[in-house]
């Protein structure tokens, strides 16, 4: 499983990274979408993930080896959330600039 | 009555007030700037105003208490430290929130002048900019500290964005920009956030100052490189070289009063610097680099100053000049660098504020242009020309303001460290720089233009109140310069001993129920 989230990551981050350098609004906010999936993931995989472990403190001895850190799961939430509604913003503001200059360029006006 | 309800607040939950007073204004505001009732919506300007007032007071007071000199934690919802979220208020925090106390009551008297008519929400928008100023410079976790930096740009973005009318297209291009870098700085924030987590098993500041000695080697390097991926997060707010071309654009575009605001922001990035080098990681981690990059940093701004076509764009480099100078002083690390740097924050920060202010009124009495070019001036320009004068003398370092004070502390305390003749070269030729960036736009502005041009017609009590309001500020940070640097003094000495940070915060208990409902249940039988 630790093998299919690091190649997650490193695609999901890949993809994101080469989208955001084509200075196109729109490609640049899919690009900070799928960095901030590729975070979230990241955030999610710091907190060594356990397959088939509660995050529940329960009986006597409670380490990481018995269960799962929730903390991360907290933590990437709050992550989603903000992610989510700064993309939202984000839209906004470039459809606006769109309306405004007619280019999707993010310096509001094509390259010569 | 209130007198003892007031006293109590602040006595037992003074730290977290910065945060909560400007949230709950904030909230109340968009209510009532929601409402169809004129006669409620009257209210709102006043409301803002009032509890922007009532900010600087709690400032004061807290720095008052911080300046007894124990760093007073606050456990928000009553959690022992390292599992809740503490907040911590030290010297270096009470400064920094009166200071945006302060540069916000000038940026909100210049707005009432009619900038928060322009669009909707404009008090709300910046109560809640003043929230998460107070909580990054109060807070004393890393994920915390996070948070607040998305809740102040979040704000930061409907402000700059605030206004109809002339320069919307410049803000709007200005803006798509601003958002994207710092987007990508906040993912980046998340990964050296999530690589801390995972190494330490922790993210608040003090328990992972504490727990990094004791990390095998092969550990270590990853915190650095977490490390250093904060610090670039932090470069990107405080405007250091390779990442500050966002700052120019932005803050030119930005309306008068918002890019008075934005004074402060780029000084939240240094505190951040300051913060986590002096306290987490400890200044080696970042040495060489920092100073070195704060040259450059001062090197470009200074170009950036001379070739300035605008007054704002000038005023802009001036902000760049600023945060390359409290780097430098930053990378030194020594505590009389540290010293000085406070010092000349305080200056530097309020002086920035006015000169956004100035410019926009400059603008105005010249028919809407800032262009660096003789044009007709409008109206009188004694009272303008005067404040120019020094705010001029109080940015580029001339003695007697205390933007020289500063800066001769900083060249005193450079002089004991092997990078000496650098930073003597780099901020004395920066300086000089900026004098004549600063005597050519005055003397083209005011000297070669023709008088008895037509001034667009937007004059207001509220404006030179505000820049009254400003001035006396800086020109009271050079009469207070004794007592201010006793305290940025204590402050850098403060800092320094992070131990006592740490104790502080960790040994923090939380206060005692005022009624334990579980032992009243327990001791009438009701439960186990």
């Amino acid at each position: 499983m630790l093998l299919l989230l690091t190649l997650a990551i490193g695609t999901l981050t890949a993809c994101g990274i080469w989208l955001l350098l084509r200075a196109r609004s729109f490609d640049a906010i899919l690009g900070l979408t799928l960095l901030s999936y590729a975070v979230n993931l990241f955030i999610f995989a710091a907190g060594r993930p356990r397959v088939d472990a509660e995050p529940i403190l329960s009986g006597g001895s409670a380490t990481l080896v018995t269960m799962a850190d929730p903390l991360p799961q907290a933590l990437v939430l709050t992550a989603i959330v903000i992610a989510f509604s700064m993309t939202a913003l984000l839209l906004a503001i470039a459809l606006r600039a769109n309306a405004a200059s007619g280019s999707d360029h993010v310096d509001s006006k094509e390259p010569r | 009555m209130i007198g003892a309800i007031v006293g109590h607040v602040v006595a037992h939950h003074g730290p977290v007030l910065p945060v909560v007073l400007p949230l709950v204004t904030g909230a109340l505001l968009l209510l009532l700037e929601s409402t169809r009732s004129a006669a409620l919506q009257r209210w709102v300007p006043w409301l803002s105003a009032a509890a922007t007032l009532k900010l600087a007071v709690v400032a004061v007071l807290l720095m008052v208490r911080a300046d007894g000199g124990a760093v007073q934690p606050y456990l928000v919802g009553n959690w022992p430290a390292p599992f809740g979220i503490a907040l911590a208020l030290d010297r270096l925090s009470a400064l920094m929130v009166l200071l945006t106390a302060l540069v916000a009551c000038g940026a909100l008297a210049y707005a009432l002048g009619g900038t928060d008519r322009r669009g909707l929400h404009f008090h709300s928008l910046f109560q809640f900019q003043l929230m998460g100023l107070g909580g990054a410079f109060l807070t004393a976790d890393l994920f915390n500290l996070f948070v607040f930096f998305e809740v102040l740009l979040a704000a930061s973005y409907g402000l700059l964005l605030h206004g109809r009318g002339a320069g919307q297209r410049q803000r709007l291009q200005a803006s798509v920009h601003y958002v994207i870098f710092n987007l990508a700085g906040s993912a980046l924030f998340l990964v050296a956030l999530g690589l801390l987590y995972g190494m330490t098993g922790t993210l608040n500041m003090v328990d992972v100052a504490a727990k990094l000695p004791a990390l095998p080697a092969g550990d270590q390097r990853l915190v650095q490189a977490a490390a250093l991926l904060l610090l670039t997060v932090f470069a990107v707010k405080a405007a250091l070289l390779p990442l500050y071309f966002w700052l120019p654009d932005t803050y030119a575009a930005a309306s008068a009063p918002v890019g008075a605001l934005f004074a402060i922001m780029t000084k939240v990035g240094v505190y951040a610097i300051v913060r986590v080098t002096t306290l987490v990681f400890g200044a080696g981690v970042a040495a060489p680099w920092l100073t070195t990059l704060a040259l450059a940093t001062l090197a470009l701004a200074a170009i950036g100053a001379l070739a300035a076509t605008h007054l704002r764009g000038l005023v802009a480099y001036l902000v760049v000049a600023s945060a390359g100078t409290l780097l430098l002083a930053a990378g030194l690390g020594t505590e009389g660098a540290l010293a000085a740097a406070l010092f000349y924050l305080v200056n530097s920060t309020l002086v920035a504020a006015l000169w956004f202010l100035l410019a926009d009124r400059v603008a105005a009495a010249r028919g809407g242009s800032d262009l660096l070019q003789p044009r007709p001036f409008g109206g009188a320009w004694g009272a303008l020309g005067a404040t120019f004068f020094v705010a001029a003398v109080a940015v580029a370092g001339v003695p007697p303001l205390a933007g020289f004070m500063g800066k001769a502390l900083l060249l005193q305390a450079a002089g004991a460290t092997p990078l000496a003749m650098w930073v003597v070269g780099g901020v004395l030729a920066s300086s000089l720089a900026v004098m004549v960036a600063l005597a050519r736009a005055g003397s083209t502005i005011f000297w070669k233009s023709p008088h008895g041009g037509a001034a667009v017609a937007d004059g207001s009590r509220a404006h030179p109140l505000a820049i009254g309001a400003l001035a006396t500020g800086v020109l009271g940070s050079a009469l207070a310069a004794g007592p201010l640097s006793a305290y940025t003094g204590a402050a850098a000495q403060q800092l320094l001993q992070r131990q006592d940070y740490i104790d502080a915060v960790l040994g923090a208990t939380p206060a005692p129920p005022a009624w334990d409902l579980r032992r009243e249940m327990r001791e009438r039988g009701d439960a186990k």
